[in-house]
């Protein structure tokens, strides 16, 4: 980045993929050649996506630091400027502030079991780490992956579903009521959490989703036997400056988009805070 | 050698607008025309009565974070060809000039340290923040003024603090002693007015001595990030403490360690700028998401949130640095009296119990 940390970088939209009713993919680079093929990050680290004119929103990057000839972001239509977002078109210039915040411990992950467990767009932050680990299958050992939403229309990243599997990814996909022609499972992640029961032993989960599912999951990894350290989540607080200053997302003394949006469940525990 | 200098109080005008040909100057002054307004500090013009005799209404930190201020500006460019694409050119100049301010106290001088912290110490460091305040210089008065709200002594300042201060004001009999306290601060007092005579200068002495000496407040603040957090929970206490809060938000407006912002685009047609603006943790919509979730949804969550920050939240991230300055002006400008030194105060009990 340059050296005013509040100055964006200008990015390109290259492809637009519609998701769901409500959700859209942008994949994105950096005008500046030179700087997007030096762009590093980790996965789970989050970019300011700026629309000039309107402002500028919070979201993960959920390409893998592996694939670089573009970076992706996925938006729900929510607010102001996600509501903007769904109105470009590829060619579009929009502004970037990334890599921001801290991103996975991806390394202290190395020969362990994974559980994804994820929940409609909270498979966004999921996926940069789960494609990282299928680019890097054999330094991990079961990767299982629950994925669930509302109904077959709400998934994301559906058209990669065959290449997860592929990648050695178990993958579990589970929608909250019967749809004709849907041929995978049926029932709330939580309850699917407890029937596929990924055993606890040697095994990291990394949960995102709404808030609700989260809670009932967070809920069903304690009955596996999943230890605090061993639960790693997704925070998300309405964001402005997105480098620790402006004060906004603050939970007890940690700032969310400084010192996150990575945390395990026992830092979580001890910083205190509201969420 | 120290450069000492006398400023007779009829002379003080003349000697200002002096000064104001070599360095911007602000001063502590009525905010309107008229003499019983609120005071703040302003860009000194000739004629300019400055308010040296009582605490600003409001801090001096907008010499360093304006209320408002360009972030960056914007401007699109429609595709010649009259396709939908659009490009954008983005510039973030920005011009900074050199400021001096006459007549700040110690307790809004000693309030930048918290945001120096915040602003300069990275791991992200502001350039808006830290140009403006390479930039400025103060001339700090020893404050005599302090009444039954301030409390700096309790939060490590002092009337006599002259820490971060380029230059010191002694209000004597008919007039002030300045003295320079750094080499930049020699070269403003060239040429000026005089050497104080060897009377002024003793009484101004005894007067720094005795300031020095003062203690203003009785708070203790040791153990307040623990104390804090052991409190946390306590729900029915912060609705007591909180309880005739109006959310109005004056107690973050004046405090000169409270530097949250927002930011936001103005646009008009194709060209537009990127502003920061001052914001409130008191405020509803300061925390509230697009989705309608709202981590501090009540005035408890979001007094204690402001409690927590000053005197738990910004000790533990930055080795033990207080977010108040003992200035006292929440404690002033409340319109229903609720007075910080109360909690932190409980916080101590809460300790020893």
């Amino acid at each position: 980045m340059n050296n005013n940390p509040y100055l964006p970088e200008l990015a390109t939209v290259q492809e637009i993929i519609t998701e769901t009713g409500n959700i859209r993919t942008l994949r994105v680079t950096l005008d500046n050649k030179q700087r997007m093929e030096q762009f590093d990050f980790r996965p789970g680290q989050v970019g300011q996506l700026s629309v000039f004119g309107t402002g500028e929103s919070t979201f993960v990057i959920n390409s893998p630091p592996t694939r670089k000839d573009y970076l992706q972001f996925s938006v729900m239509k929510t607010g102001e400027v996600t509501q903007r977002i769904h109105q470009l078109n590829t060619g579009d210039q929009i502004g970037l502030r990334a890599p921001l915040g801290n991103g996975f411990g991806f390394e202290d992950m190395k020969g362990h079991d994974i559980l994804f467990v994820g929940g409609g767009i909270g498979m966004a932050p999921l996926r940069t780490l789960l494609l990282y680990m299928i680019d890097n299958r054999s330094d991990y050992g079961d990767i299982t992956v629950i994925y669930g939403a509302r109904s077959p229309k709400d998934l994301c990243f559906t058209y990669e579903f065959q290449e997860w599997r592929d990648g050695g990814i178990n993958l579990i996909l589970t929608v909250d009521a019967e749809f004709p022609g849907w041929k995978e499972r049926v029932g709330f992640v939580p309850t699917v959490l407890s029937e596929v029961a990924p055993s606890a032993k040697n095994r990291i989960a990394i949960t995102c989703g709404p808030p609700i599912m989260i809670k009932f999951v967070l809920f069903g990894l304690k009955e596996l036997g999943y230890e605090d350290p061993q639960i790693i989540t997704t925070l998300e607080k309405r964001m402005k400056c997105g480098i620790g200053i402006c004060g906004r997302c603050n939970a007890g003394s940690k700032y969310v988009c400084l010192d996150g949006p990575v945390f395990s469940y026992d830092q979580i525990r001890s910083m205190g805070g509201e969420l | 050698m120290a450069v000492k200098i006398f400023i007779a109080t009829d002379r003080l005008d003349s000697v200002l607008e002096k000064l104001s040909t070599k360095i911007d100057l602000l001063i502590p002054a009525s905010l309107k025309d008229d003499k019983s307004a609120p005071t703040g500090f302003v860009p000194f013009v000739p004629g300019t009565a400055p308010a040296f005799d009582r605490q600003t209404t409001t801090p001096l930190k907008k010499a360093l974070l304006p209320q408002v201020e360009t972030l960056l500006r914007f401007e699109y460019h429609k595709d010649p060809q009259g396709s939908p694409k659009s490009s954008v050119t983005v510039d973030d100049q920005r011009q900074v000039r050199p400021t001096l301010v006459f007549g700040a106290r110690p307790c809004d001088v000693k309030a930048l340290t918290t945001l120096d912290r915040v602003f300069s110490n990275g791991p992200y460091v502001d350039p808006y923040y830290v140009e403006r305040r390479k930039n400025t210089l103060f001339a700090t008065l020893v404050c005599r003024q302090n009444d039954a709200k301030c409390f700096c002594t309790s939060v490590g300042g002092g009337p006599a603090d002259m820490e971060g201060s380029h230059l010191r004001i002694v209000p004597v009999d008919g007039g002030y002693v300045v003295e320079a306290l750094s080499p930049e601060a020699q070269t403003l007092l060239e040429n000026l007015a005089d050497a104080p005579d060897s009377a002024r200068d003793a009484q101004a002495g005894q007067i720094v001595e005795e300031a020095l000496k003062r203690r203003v407040g009785e708070l203790d603040t040791k153990g307040s990030p623990e104390a804090f957090r052991k409190r946390f929970d306590q729900t029915d206490y912060w609705f007591q403490m909180i309880n005739q809060c109006l959310g109005c938000g004056v107690c973050t407006y004046v405090c000169p360690t409270c530097y949250c912002f927002t930011i936001t685009d103005e646009v008009e047609n194709l060209k537009g700028e990127r502003l920061r603006s001052w914001d409130s943790c008191m405020f509803y919509h300061y925390t509230l998401e697009a989705s309608g979730h709202n981590p501090r949804p009540t005035k408890l969550e979001r007094y204690r949130n402001r409690v927590g920050h000053k005197f738990s939240y910004i000790p533990e991230r930055y080795e033990g640095l207080l977010g108040c300055c003992g200035c006292g002006r929440c404690i002033r400008s409340c319109p229903v009296s609720i007075d910080i030194r109360q909690v932190v105060g409980h916080l101590k009990e809460n300790t020893s119990e």
